[in-house]
């Protein structure tokens, strides 16, 4: 539907208006509901989000500005969108809470990038062996902990040799 | 002309499509909120290089004509977002239309699979393959903690959305339907309609999603779909044989109502032919009706709206015109 008023955008506010049991309908698009009725639909999850982010408008922590894009927090706040991956750390400590909340955790547990999250698979084949050795200590098969134990240390100094 | 639905996939008469998408980025370049002309082209350029051509046809957004454009967004082959960068963005598209890899929308990279029917596990297995494959030549933000890095952080962490469509029109003639949905929302999975505005819903297709992001493994947040769909799934089939059972002759005169009017019209507004339609999958799924198959009405449904009408039919249209060209395609195709 387009906007009845500027007759160019889709319409997405729908307004209904009842005055002496007369009703009349409007369809206008974001920009003419904003003009025509003073009421900004807004209730986007970018707009939800920056509620929960803190008004530092007032202090220094507004013009906190990512090094490798140049986004400032107060552009985040209004658009909710990250400019580059750096802006992850460099607005974390103000960040993470709010992804907290969006998500509610904070630990990413799903798939990872072969590439890019390598170190960070072998790691945990490490801690997914020890809870094996563990098991195997604990029902006392010793000589498969042993195994276990070596093919460990094995891994880590493979894992430590690859951080060089 | 919609080559992706098909007649195909668990609980058809219910699930009309299952569709997941990962939002992925290059490490070494800003977002595209943020990206230069020059680099949001070096995006698209490497994504160019390094897919399959025997396997998609690779487009810029810029270079499609607009009714082209918003006839692929209606048939959910690509997002409305991505016409937004029109001077960056652009999508390979495989020649079955069921994957779609977007560039420079929100993301760098926007990967979709679409499959009719609920059909998730297979999406998934599908869809991991394919972001395997570009991850060997594209090193990707990742971060440990917060997993894949996306422009939006309600995406981060998997940056997968997983969504199924459902026709839930006997919920719905029940007044069932907000019930289910409230308890859908309670699993931390959103739910709209697929169509129309606001609280309307169109021709009774409503949309489940994943909300969450961050903190679940995709194979679990796959599975929490699933199985609420199917629950929903048998929901409304059992409520459909209710309703045959308690008032056949209502239900019936319900369907060839429907079946009456688009058979006949000689003008129709999308609206009213959806809503009709919906009647006519009822009545499909039941056995009353007996020509048609529920995928010929799917793919109708999408091929009466708007942009889909004028390029099917090559022509530019006014609304009384489309009306008219939309009656005669819904006429001539059921039987």
């Amino acid at each position: 539907m387009i906007c009845s008023e500027c007759k160019v955008n889709q319409a997405t506010v729908h307004v209904t208006k009842i005055i002496n049991g007369k009703k009349t309908e409007m369809h206008l698009c974001e920009e003419c509901a904003k003009k025509y009725t003073g009421f900004s639909p807004g209730f986007s999850i970018q707009n939800i989000m920056s509620g929960f982010l803190t008004d530092y408008s007032k202090s220094d922590i507004s013009s906190i500005q990512c090094r490798q894009c140049g986004m400032t927090y107060d552009e985040f706040k209004q658009n909710g969108k990250f400019g580059c991956s750096e802006c992850y750390k460099a607005f974390g400590k103000k960040i993470n809470p709010v992804i907290r909340n969006i998500h509610g955790h904070d630990r990413h547990i799903g798939k990872l990038p072969s590439r890019a999250g390598k170190a960070l698979i072998n790691q945990r084949a490490i801690q997914t062996m020890k809870s094996k050795l563990k098991e195997a200590i604990d029902s006392e098969a010793y000589e498969k902990a042993a195994e276990l134990r070596d093919q460990i240390r094995k891994m880590e100094s493979d894992l430590e040799e690859g951080e060089k | 002309m919609i080559s992706w639905l098909k007649e195909e996939g668990k609980d058809r008469d219910v699930v009309v499509s299952s569709r997941i998408r990962l939002a992925r980025n290059f490490e070494k370049y800003n977002f595209p909120v943020k990206i230069s002309i020059e680099e949001g082209q070096s995006v698209f350029n490497e994504m160019a290089a390094v897919i399959d051509k025997s396997h998609y046809a690779i487009f810029k957004t810029k270079d499609i004509p607009k009714i082209e454009k918003e006839m692929l967004v209606e048939k959910h082959v690509i997002s409305p977002a991505l016409l937004g960068h029109s001077d960056i963005s652009g999508f390979a598209l495989s020649q079955d239309e069921t994957e779609t890899i977007m560039i420079n929308e929100e993301d760098h990279l926007r990967i979709q699979v679409l499959h009719s029917g609920l059909s998730l596990n297979e999406v998934w297995h599908k869809i991991n393959q394919i972001d395997d494959r570009i991850e060997k030549n594209v090193q990707y933000a990742f971060d440990e903690q917060l997993g894949y890095l996306t422009s939006c952080p309600t995406n981060t962490g998997t940056g997968m959305r997983a969504s199924v469509m459902l026709h839930l029109p006997a919920l719905e003639i029940t007044k069932q339907i907000n019930k289910v949905l409230s308890t859908v929302a309670q699993f931390g999975l959103a739910v709209r309609g697929v169509y129309g505005e606001g609280s309307k819903t169109m021709g009774s297709l409503y949309q489940i999603s994943n909300q969450v992001t961050l903190g679940d493994t995709e194979e679990t947040i796959i599975k929490k779909i699933e199985n609420i769909t199917r629950q929903i799934a048998e929901k409304e089939k059992n409520i459909r044989n209710s309703l045959m059972e308690k008032n056949k002759l209502e239900f019936e005169d319900k369907v060839f109502r429907a079946y009456g009017v688009l058979k006949n019209a000689r003008m129709i507004s999308t609206e009213e032919a959806v809503r009709l339609i919906s009647y006519l999958k009822l009545g499909i799924s039941m056995d009353v009706l007996k020509g048609n198959t529920i995928n010929e009405m799917d793919k109708l449904f999408i091929e009466i709206q708007p942009a889909s009408l004028q390029f099917i039919n090559r022509l530019e249209m006014s609304d009384i015109e489309r009306d008219i060209k939309r009656a005669e395609t819904i006429r001539n195709k059921l039987i």
